[in-house]
C-alpha cells in the first residue's frame, strides 16, 4: 500500500490495521501470543475437559431430586442425592422457627430485598423515601422476627439455618460500618481522651479470637451482669459480632483515610467548613471509596465467620447439617450438605463482591491518573 | 519610606487595615519559622511575597487563615483577631479565600459541586442560587463549559482557574495565593496569571507568595523578600527590581531574574 501524503500538521486519525481488533485478534493475543501460551491453552482445555463432565454428572445428570431415604436415591442414580437437601429445605432456611409463623421470616426477607434497593443503587425509584425505610428496616426486621407489640413472641433460641445467618451477619455489616468510621475517626483525633480510648478497643478486639468473644458472650458475660438478668443470648450474640468487626473496619478505614492528601483537609479548612462537614462532603467519601476491597472483604470475612456461633450451640445452616447427618435414613451424605451451604454462601458472598466492583467502577471520576 | 506611609495610615483608621500582623513568632517543635514577622496589608493592597525555599513565605500566609498556628504576637484580619478560639478562625476563613500550589480540589465532586460547595454548607446559600454563583465565576475564569466535568479530566491550569473560581464563590474580601503556579507547565502559566490579574484589577485584597516577577511587576503594590523567616526588605516593585537594598536581596534577584 502506498503511503499518502499529507501536509505536516494535519494528518488525520485512520482506523487501525485490520489485524489488531476482532476476534481472531483476541484469541491469538490471548491464547495463542507464544509458545507457553499455546501450552497453557491445551493444557487448560483438556483440564475443562477432564474436569466438567464429571461435575455435570454428578450435580444434575446423574443425581436423584425425590425419594424417602438414601437407599431410595441410590436406587435411582449414583450422583448427587438432592431429595435430602429437599427434605431438610425448611429447616436449612428457618431453623426451628414455628411453622405458623415463618410467613414473618419471608416478610422481612421481602422488605429486606426492598430496602436494599435504596441503599444499594442509586438510580432507584423514590430513593429518598427508600432510604428513610432502609433506615428503619432493620427495627421493622427485630420487630417481625422476634414479636412483641402484638405479634406473638418467638425466642431466638429456635432461630436458625439461613435466617440466623442473615440476622447475625446482616446485623453485623449495617453496624459495623458506622461505628467504624467512628472509631478510625476517633483513633484520628487530638483529643487524647478519644484517641486512647479507640485506640486500645480497636487493638483489644483484634488482640482476641471471635471465638473467644463468642464464649464470653454465651458464658462469661453472666457473672458480669446482676443475677436474675435474662439477656437474650442471640442479642449478646450480636453485640460480639458487631463490637468485633467494627474494631476491623475501623483499622479498614484508617487506611482509607490515610490516603487522603493533608491539601483536601486543607482546602476544605481554609472555606470555612467545619470538621464534621469537611469529614462528610470531602474526607469520608473518598476514604470510604478508596477503602472499598478492604471494606467489602470485611463484610464477606464477617458473614462466614458466623458460622462460628455454631460453637456455642446457635443452629447455623452448618449447624442444622450436621444435626441431619445424624438421621439415620440418610447417613453419608455429608458431601451434598457441605456443597448445599457452600453455594450458598457462596452466592451471597459473590454477589457482595460483584456489587463493590460495580461499585468502585460507578465512583470512578478520573483522578487516579 | 513606606514605614512612613504605613504609620500614618495607622494612626489614621486602624480599620482600613484587612491584614495586621504583629510581632509574630512561629515554630515547629524546636526550630524558629518565622522570626518577628511584622506587616500591615491595606485593604485592596496587592502584595507578591517572594524569596527562597524554606524561607517561610508559605508559611507566613497559611498563618493568616490559621491553617498554621502562630505562638507570639498578633494576627488581625478583617478586624478578626486570630486566637484559639475557634469562631473567630471560621469567621475569618469564610472571609479568606485560598489558592493553593497543588490545587485541592475535590477529586470526587464535579466541577461545579467544587464550587457551590463552601456556599451551601458554610453560607447557607439556596442550592440553585449557589449554582448560578459558581456558574458566574466559572464564566470569570473562563471554563464554564467544564461545569459538570471532573477536577481529574481537566489540564493543570484549568484546575488552578477552577480552585480560584471556588475560592471566589465565598466572596473573600482577601485572597491568599501559595505559589499557584509552581505546578504548572509552562503553557499553562499565562493563562492563571491572567486570570490573577484581572481579578487584581477589581479591587480584592491580594497575597501571593509566587516567583513569577513579570506578575510582580505588573500587579503589586509592595514586594516582600523573606528568607530565613523573616522580612528582610519590603518595597515597591520598581525599586525592589532596580534598587535592592540587601546583599541578600541581590543574590536572589540575580540568580531568578539570570535565566
Amino acid at each position: 500500500m502506498t503511503e499518502k501524503n499529507y501536509i505536516p500538521g494535519e494528518h488525520p486519525d485512520l482506523p487501525p490495521p485490520s489485524n489488531l481488533i476482532g476476534p481472531v485478534a483476541w484469541i491469538r493475543d490471548n491464547l495463542l501470543s507464544s509458545p507457553a501460551n499455546i501450552i497453557m491453552t491445551i493444557l487448560s482445555v483438556w483440564f475443562l475437559y477432564i474436569v466438567i463432565p464429571p461435575t455435570l454428572n454428578w450435580f444434575f445428570l446423574d443425581a436423584a431430586f425425590t425419594g424417602e431415604d438414601r437407599n431410595a436415591c441410590r436406587a435411582v442414580a449414583d450422583g448427587a442425592c438432592w431429595a435430602f437437601i429437599g427434605e431438610r429445605f425448611k429447616l436449612f432456611t428457618y431453623g426451628f422457627y414455628p411453622e405458623e409463623h415463618r410467613w414473618r421470616v419471608n416478610l422481612s426477607f421481602i422488605l429486606l430485598i426492598a430496602a436494599l434497593i435504596p441503599v444499594l443503587f442509586d438510580k432507584a425509584p423514590f430513593r429518598s423515601l427508600g432510604l428513610k425505610f432502609a433506615m428503619a428496616f432493620p427495627f421493622i426486621a427485630g420487630w417481625l422476627l422476634v414479636g412483641g407489640l402484638g405479634l406473638q413472641p418467638v425466642p431466638t433460641s429456635q432461630f436458625g439455618g439461613f435466617m440466623l445467618t442473615l440476622v447475625i451477619g446482616i446485623t453485623g455489616i449495617v453496624f459495623s460500618l458506622p461505628i467504624g468510621i467512628l472509631l478510625a475517626l476517633g483513633r484520628q483525633s487530638n483529643l487524647p481522651i478519644i484517641k486512647v480510648f479507640c485506640v486500645s478497643f480497636i487493638e483489644f478486639i483484634r488482640g482476641v479470637p471471635l471465638i473467644t468473644l463468642l464464649f464470653v458472650a454465651s458464658t462469661m458475660l453472666s457473672y458480669f451482669l446482676p443475677p436474675g438478668t435474662n439477656f437474650d443470648l442471640l442479642l449478646r450474640v450480636l453485640i460480639m459480632v458487631v463490637l468485633f468487626s467494627s474494631g476491623y473496619m475501623a483499622e479498614v478505614i484508617r487506611g482509607g483515610l490515610q490516603a487522603i492528601p493533608s491539601g483536601q483537609i486543607e482546602a476544605a479548612d481554609s472555606m470555612g467548613l467545619k470538621y464534621w462537614q469537611s469529614m462528610r462532603l470531602i474526607v469520608l467519601p473518598q476514604a470510604l471509596k478508596i477503602s472499598i476491597p478492604g471494606i467489602v472483604n470485611t463484610f464477606i470475612g464477617l458473614y462466614k465467620d458466623t458460622t462460628l456461633v455454631i460453637i456455642i450451640g446457635l443452629l447455623d445452616p452448618l449447624g442444622i447439617g450436621r444435626a441431619s447427618l445424624s438421621d439415620t435414613k440418610w447417613t453419608g451424605l455429608s458431601t451434598e450438605v457441605y456443597i448445599f451451604v457452600a453455594i450458598f454462601f457462596f452466592i451471597s458472598c459473590f454477589g457482595m463482591s460483584r456489587y463493590s466492583l460495580y461499585l468502585e467502577n460507578k465512583l470512578e471520576t478520573g483522578h487516579k491518573r | 519610606m513606606t514605614e512612613n506611609a504605613q504609620s500614618t495610615q495607622a494612626t489614621a483608621s486602624g480599620d482600613n487595615y484587612a491584614v495586621i500582623i504583629r510581632d509574630m513568632h512561629k515554630w515547629y517543635g524546636e526550630f524558629h519559622v518565622l522570626k518577628n514577622i511584622n506587616l500591615n496589608v491595606t485593604k485592596g493592597e496587592k502584595i507578591v511575597v517572594c524569596g527562597p525555599s524554606g524561607s517561610g513565605k508559605s508559611t507566613m500566609i497559611r498563618c493568616i487563615n490559621a491553617l498554621e498556628e502562630h505562638q507570639q504576637g498578633d494576627i488581625i484580619v478583617d478586624g478578626t483577631e486570630l486566637t484559639n478560639d475557634l469562631k473567630n478562625i471560621d469567621a475569618v476563613r469564610s472571609e479568606v479565600g485560598m489558592v493553593f500550589q497543588h490545587f485541592n480540589l475535590f477529586p470526587h465532586l464535579t466541577v461545579l459541586e467544587n464550587c457551590t460547595l463552601a456556599p451551601i454548607w458554610v453560607r447557607k446559600t439556596p442550592r440553585a442560587e449557589a449554582e448560578t454563583l459558581g456558574m458566574e465565576y466559572l464564566e470569570r475564569v473562563k471554563i464554564p463549559d467544564q461545569a459538570n466535568k471532573f477536577p481529574g479530566q481537566l489540564s493543570g491550569g484549568q484546575q488552578q482557574r477552577v480552585a480560584i473560581a471556588r475560592s471566589l464563590c465565598m466572596r473573600p474580601r482577601i485572597m491568599l495565593f501559595d505559589e499557584p503556579t509552581s505546578a504548572l507547565d509552562p503553557e499553562m502559566i499565562k493563562e492563571v496569571l491572567d486570570v490573577m490579574i484581572e481579578l487584581a484589577s477589581e479591587g480584592i485584597t491580594m497575597l501571593c507568595v509566587t516567583h513569577e516577577m513579570g506578575f510582580a511587576k505588573t500587579v503589586a503594590d509592595r514586594v516582600i523578600f523573606m528568607d530565613g523567616g523573616e522580612i528582610i526588605e519590603e518595597n515597591n516593585p520598581d525599586e525592589f527590581f532596580d534598587n535592592p537594598q540587601h546583599d541578600r536581596t541581590k543574590l536572589f534577584l540575580s540568580q531568578i531574574l539570570e535565566h
